[in-house]
């Protein structure tokens, strides 16, 4: 059952990616292909000021979030606000762009190997029921539940979280009602890469962070996103948890590297059978 | 309906003969080479993309079926290896069939990431399935390339090969270009719905393209592998899909000189670079950035605009 806990802990850093993911998609439409890479940031970032300008975490994690959110917001003033005409496939194309600059940014930065920083907590095994989880384990789990539900009281109670809700409804009716619809856009990509940073950090210490992390930890988020159903919040947060568990079991009985083209399975199974996912609402199919 | 272009054609061909002369450096002849697979390549992709609005982020996985399935089946079988190749390419054609049926049906991001965890399921089973493939380190010292009779070995006798294939591809891409097939492509990729209702089956045309194009990739991986020799899953991963991408974009969608001037500037740059070679995939990313915002046409578009500009003036 030790699966169940691995499982837990990698899924909800799925989940804060794939709620990454629905933000931008929601507001915008668009599918952001370098959402993965703000999670390699976000460790790379604390790693610099923890490791090398040597702040105290109480410091340095504020830093990296601020850094989160300019690097969002200017992310979507450079690529996305400067294409022309945009279409579907231009607006996946250029978030590719942009996975494969921060990626190569990534590289000459920090350079190829792995980095990885202390743990922000002291070390302690909880035993659980059939299993343990690690103290930084747990820390993941809480980070990313807490994360979570104060974003969704972001969204329903404050009125800038409103006007999120209204662009996701209509844009031309938010529009005309006051809502400055390029300025949501541009936070919904700050909030995003917020979210990435915050897994990249909370991961680092258990994972370490390497620059050609972002690839595989933004895939598998948007399985995660894709089995929850696209767009839908707390169905990004189960498509997460539910990746993450159905991951560790499978890499629990089969050799573990074949682990990295499950997360795909459940894409591609999910997208023939059910497009929706499995808590998506029904909505008009978005051409 | 438009005519062939010949004067392109030809152009090709001097480029192609005059090259094999001038270029008497192994090493710059090889680079020539891997230009000519990638522009089949990316040509391919342009087809999907640029033509019929198919967006598939796993063309190097049929690269690679086409590499791993030729060479495993020219030693098992000890079959000729141009005849492993055309099975190869029979064999990735089926594979594309089988799974665009399901995902064909799929539009727009959708369609990138289910093409995109197809490619990333057969990284996978190279790497792991090491009984047939040989795992990461991948296949070794792979056999000899003879067709008909004629031994074909080192970069000269290569070079005349590949630039064979390379030039049929480019006169068989030219003549689908000015086909009928190719404006029922672009009026699918225009819009679905008219081309729907004017009887157009969009599916079976969508896969009966997948197919063909996965089938040319493939036919190109098995000439590759036979080529350097030495294949390892490091060669087709996602990465190199999306340098396909790039160059099909780069040189200009929809087009046939497209694929082959992004094949061709994408595939030199590096070698120009190599003091600052960290900076490729920034630079990389770059040029795709600027080519979507500033050049919607790509290389070929500007190139075409300064053409026209200079004919008006």
């Amino acid at each position: 059952m030790q699966f169940i806990y691995s499982g837990i802990t990698s899924g909800s850093i799925f989940a804060l990616v794939a709620l990454g993911f629905n933000i931008i998609y929601n507001t915008t439409g668009i599918i952001n292909f370098a959402q993965g890479e703000f999670v390699m940031i976000g460790g790379m970032l604390i790693y610099t000021l923890l490791s090398i300008y040597g702040l105290p975490f109480l410091i340095a994690a504020p830093l990296a979030l601020l850094a989160a959110l300019f690097i969002g917001a200017l992310f979507e003033r450079v690529f996305i606000k400067s294409v022309r005409s945009p279409n579907e496939i231009k607006l996946i194309t250029i978030t590719i762009a942009a996975s494969i600059i921060l990626r190569g940014l990534g590289m000459v930065i920090w350079g190829r190997n792995s980095l990885s920083v202390d743990a922000y907590i002291p070390y302690k095994v909880l035993e659980l029921p059939a299993g343990t989880l690690t103290s930084n384990s747990l820390l993941v789990i809480i980070v990313s539940l807490v994360t979570a539900f104060s974003l969704s009281l972001f969204f329903k109670r404050s009125s800038l979280g409103k006007a999120f809700r209204a662009c996701y409804d209509d844009k031309i009716a938010a529009g005309i009602c006051g809502v400055d619809v390029s300025k949501i856009r541009m936070l919904a990509f700050a909030i995003a890469a917020l979210l990435g940073v915050i897994a990249g950090i909370v991961t680092t210490p258990i994972s370490y962070v390497t620059y050609t992390d972002g690839i595989m930890t933004g895939l598998k988020g948007f399985a995660a996103a894709i089995l929850g159903g696209l767009g839908s919040f707390w169905g990004g947060v189960a498509g997460g948890l539910l990746l993450g568990i159905f991951e560790g079991f499978f890499a629990s009985v089969l050799p573990s590297g074949y682990k990295d083209a499950f997360a795909f399975l459940i894409i591609l199974a999910v997208l023939f059978l059910r497009p929706k996912g499995l808590f998506g609402k029904k909505k008009a199919e978005r051409l | 309906m438009r005519k062939i272009n010949y004067p392109f054609l030809i152009l090709v061909l001097i480029i192609l003969i005059s090259t094999k002369f001038l270029i008497k450096n192994e090493y710059y002849l090889s680079i020539v080479i891997f230009g000519m697979f990638n522009a089949i390549n990316a040509s391919c992709f342009n087809i999907l993309l640029g033509y019929t609005g198919i967006i598939s982020l796993g063309q190097a996985a049929f690269y690679g079926i086409g590499a791993y399935f030729a060479v495993i089946v020219a030693a098992s079988f000890g079959i000729n290896p141009m005849l492993a190749i055309v099975l190869a390419s029979l064999f990735s054609a089926l594979v594309a069939f089988i799974i665009g049926y399901p995902t064909l049906k799929l539009h727009g991001h959708y369609l990138a990431m289910a093409t995109l965890g197809f490619g990333m399921i057969i990284y996978v089973l190279m790497n792991e399935m090491a009984f047939i493939t040989g795992g990461p380190s991948g296949f070794l010292d792979i056999s000899k390339f003879s067709f008909f009779g004629v031994s074909i070995y080192g970069e000269h006798s290569f070079y005349i090969f590949v630039a064979i294939v390379f030039f049929l591809f480019t006169v068989l891409f030219e003549m689908f270009d000015k086909s009928y097939l190719s404006y029922k492509l672009k009026f699918i990729k225009e819009s679905e719905f008219a081309s729907k209702s004017f009887g157009i089956n969009i599916f079976k045309t969508k896969l009966l393209v997948f197919s063909i194009t996965a089938g040319i990739t493939a036919f190109n991986g098995g000439i590759y592998a036979y080529y350097s020799g030495f294949i390892s899953p490091v060669s087709f991963n996602f990465n190199y899909s999306i340098e396909l991408l790039t160059m099909a974009i780069v040189g200009g969608l929809g087009t046939v000189p497209g694929g082959i001037i992004g094949a061709a500037v994408l595939t030199a740059l590096p070698e120009f670079m190599a003091s600052i070679e960290d900076y490729e995939m920034i630079l990389y990313g770059c040029f795709l950035a600027v080519t979507i915002i500033f050049l919607p046409g790509g290389l070929t578009g500007l190139i075409k605009r300064i053409l026209n500009k200079n004919a008006s003036d």
